[in-house]
């Protein structure tokens, strides 16, 4: 017994070393994680100057101009997924509507240069102040219904949307076939395909942008507001604030973030196309959002990334698949099954899974060498 | 005056279709709180197992009693495939909503993506019985036999399901668990075999569905269900979630607004007509026409 008293008191000594060496290391490592969306921006911003090919996961090296054209579609599709996830993720409405206002950047730019002869900006200033706009009206309308009748509502939104595309009234839209773009209204520097890297540019300023207002505005006092009406709305009405204006400044935001996708996104496309109005494009944000991980920052757009990879890579690898794994959706649809069950908080938990899974190894390999 | 009864007849096939789907889905909502995404897909199934049947079933055919067995054939498929998804992928989130709905969103997704596998994405044309390639004149308007049949299908299917939720034990159940799910389990009463249950009969509904809209359309792709499953889901917003009544009034509104303003106005017109009705309807009653607590 006299015996085991300072054995015990010595045990403790002898488990601090690994410690203290870790603590004056953390702070600089915190440090470097401040800086790491920049260094990636940085990375991502110098990828096209790459020459490795990456074989299996592209066809040719990165700076292909096919490649480039596929990532930039994934970025914006990242930056599409997270203003989706303002709604879905961050503020808990659950929106089938937000492909309208993507479409609406798409056409309202196309038809402004194409239709009506306007330069780019102009036609992308007023597109955007239009569209948010048309968010914010319909967002009036629909936020006084909550849950699934506010589903059903903007569902309902986007496929009068659609109609309006499909149909072609008065010959604006062009209807089943889309509207290619008018490339002598558009600068220089966004046209021919030698400009592709131009474009992966665009769409990644816009990933950047939407990720840094998304995040000033998770971080701000009205963020606090939205977390909150996502996890208790009553409560929030209790401390006797607004939770209807609130829910319709994120509606606003968030449709004019993916109006803005749909400028950028026209001009990656070359023009616009009838598929991007459909429901079935809300949906696959849904999944993209809850694949990468609602309610936070990165999740959704690497959500985004992934998806549109995924979607694009399965196409062309489907000759070589057997039966339903050549169908893309299949593929995606299933993973996104799965991952509702199995992975509730999708890419974005993964480090703290690995984290606990390294934590409970870590105890083990500790109690191990203790006995 | 011909030019109405078509117009009539026609919307109240048009109707008719909506119901079909609706039905379901609209108990389906009620009871559960599920918003069924995957409906659509037992729609396609469906029309799809009709489809299969009437060529590969001994006695079923494309005409006649052959025609009516293949049918059943995609009802009871339908049913199945229906049950078997709220058993496997349903129950396991009970009452986590969020959730389920995500299931059967990626489920409408994977299922039609697989009908696409297995037999292409394109139109298949459907068998359809010689008689409803016909028309009938009904006050000297050709009706086309298709719309007739669908709205007797539609028919008999309101008045057995009314029958059933009136006067069987079950259906005792599930009126009583739309109105307050807590209270029948409170009771000692499991609600899920009643859920397992509706979700069979939305199912077999919108299989039956898929069958006769084969026959109206006269082909069958799998995309089909998703098409209608808006105008569907806005049917059961309008009706009033888990009222089966509220839905067949909502269908006939909807089927006929359609129909006559797509004739009288632009084509496409009645669609966003439709959608200024729910607009309408959410903003002044926001239950629906029947509310939630009416069944039956």
């Amino acid at each position: 017994m006299t015996q085991a008293v300072p054995l015990s008191a010595e045990a403790p000594p002898a488990a601090t070393p690994p410690e203290l060496g870790k603590t004056p290391r953390r702070p600089g490592w915190r440090r470097l994680l401040v800086l790491g969306p920049l260094v990636a921006l940085v990375v991502a911003a110098l990828l096209p100057y790459l020459q490795l090919p990456l074989p299996g996961i592209l066809d040719g090296p990165f700076n292909t101009y096919g490649n480039l054209q596929l990532f930039a579609t994934c970025l914006v599709f990242g930056g599409l997924a997270a203003s989706y996830d303002l709604l879905f993720g961050r503020t808990g409405l659950l929106s089938f509507g937000h492909a309208l206002y993507f479409a609406a950047g798409m056409y309202g730019t196309d038809v402004l240069v194409t239709r009506a002869h306007l330069p780019l900006w102009q036609a992308a200033v007023f597109t955007l102040v239009g569209a948010t706009i048309l968010a914010a009206l319909l967002g009036a309308i629909a936020l006084r219904t909550t849950g699934i009748a506010f589903a059903m509502v903007t569902l309902a939104f986007a496929q009068v949307g659609a109609i309006l595309v499909a149909r072609d009234f008065g010959g604006l839209t062009g209807g089943e076939e889309g509207l290619p773009i008018d490339g002598e209204r558009l600068p220089d520097f966004l046209l021919g395909v030698g400009n592709t890297v131009n474009l992966y540019w665009l769409a990644l300023a816009y990933v950047a942008l939407v990720v840094f207002v998304i995040a000033r505005v998770a971080g701000s006092p009205t963020g606090r507001v939205l977390a909150g009406l996502r996890d208790d709305e009553r409560r929030v009405g209790v401390l006797g604030l607004d939770p209807y204006r609130y829910k319709l400044v994120a509606f606003t935001l968030a449709g004019g973030l993916a109006s803005l996708g749909g400028v950028v996104y026209v001009l990656i496309l070359g023009g616009a196309n009838p598929h991007v109005t459909s429901s079935e494009l809300t949906l696959s944000l849904l999944v993209m959002v809850v694949l990468g991980g609602p309610g936070t920052r990165w999740g959704p757009v690497l959500g985004g990334i992934l998806y549109m990879y995924l979607d694009h890579r399965l196409t062309s690898l489907a000759a070589d698949l057997p039966g339903p794994l050549g169908q893309p959706l299949f593929v995606l649809g299933a993973i996104f099954i799965l991952a509702v069950y199995f992975f509730p908080g999708g890419l974005a938990s993964l480090r703290g899974r690995v984290a606990l899974v390294s934590a409970a190894l870590g105890r083990r390999r500790k109690d191990e060498t203790v006995s | 005056m011909s030019t109405f009864v078509l117009l009539t007849l026609t919307g109240l096939g048009l109707a008719a279709l909506y119901f079909l789907v609706a039905s379901g889905l609209s108990l389906v909502f009620g009871l559960a709180d599920v918003l069924n995404f995957a409906h659509g897909l037992f729609l396609s199934v469906g029309a799809y197992a009709t489809w299969w049947a009437a060529g590969h079933v001994p006695g079923a055919g494309p005409t006649g009693f052959g025609f009516v067995l293949a049918a059943a054939c995609g009802v009871v498929a339908g049913a199945l495939v229906a049950a078997v998804v709220e058993l496997v992928l349903i129950r396991p989130l009970y009452s986590r909503t969020i959730e389920q709905v995500l299931v059967t969103v990626g489920l409408s997704l994977a299922g039609v993506a697989l009908l696409q596998a297995t037999w292409g994405a394109d139109p298949r044309p459907f068998p359809r019985p010689e008689w409803t390639r016909n028309v009938t004149g009904i006050l000297g308007a050709q009706i086309p036999n298709a719309s007739l049949l669908l709205i007797l299908a539609a028919a008999a299917v309101l008045a057995l399901l009314l029958l059933f939720l009136r006067f069987t034990r079950v259906g005792l159940v599930i009126r009583a668990g739309v109105e307050n799910r807590e209270m029948v389990t409170a009771l000692g009463i499991d609600v899920r075999k009643a859920f397992t249950l509706v979700f069979a009969i939305g199912g077999a509904a919108a299989a039956l569905a898929g069958a006769l809209g084969g026959v109206y359309f006269g082909s069958v792709s799998p995309g089909q269900g998703g098409s209608l499953l808006i105008f569907a889901f806005i049917v059961v917003v309008i009706g009033g979630m888990g009222s089966v009544v509220g839905s067949a009034y909502a269908a006939v509104a909807v089927g006929l607004l359609q129909q006559f303003v797509n004739y009288y106005g632009t084509a496409g017109l009645g669609d966003i007509c439709v959608v200024a009705l729910l607009a309408i309807v959410l903003l002044v009653r926001p239950q629906g026409i029947a509310g939630r607590a009416v069944t039956a």
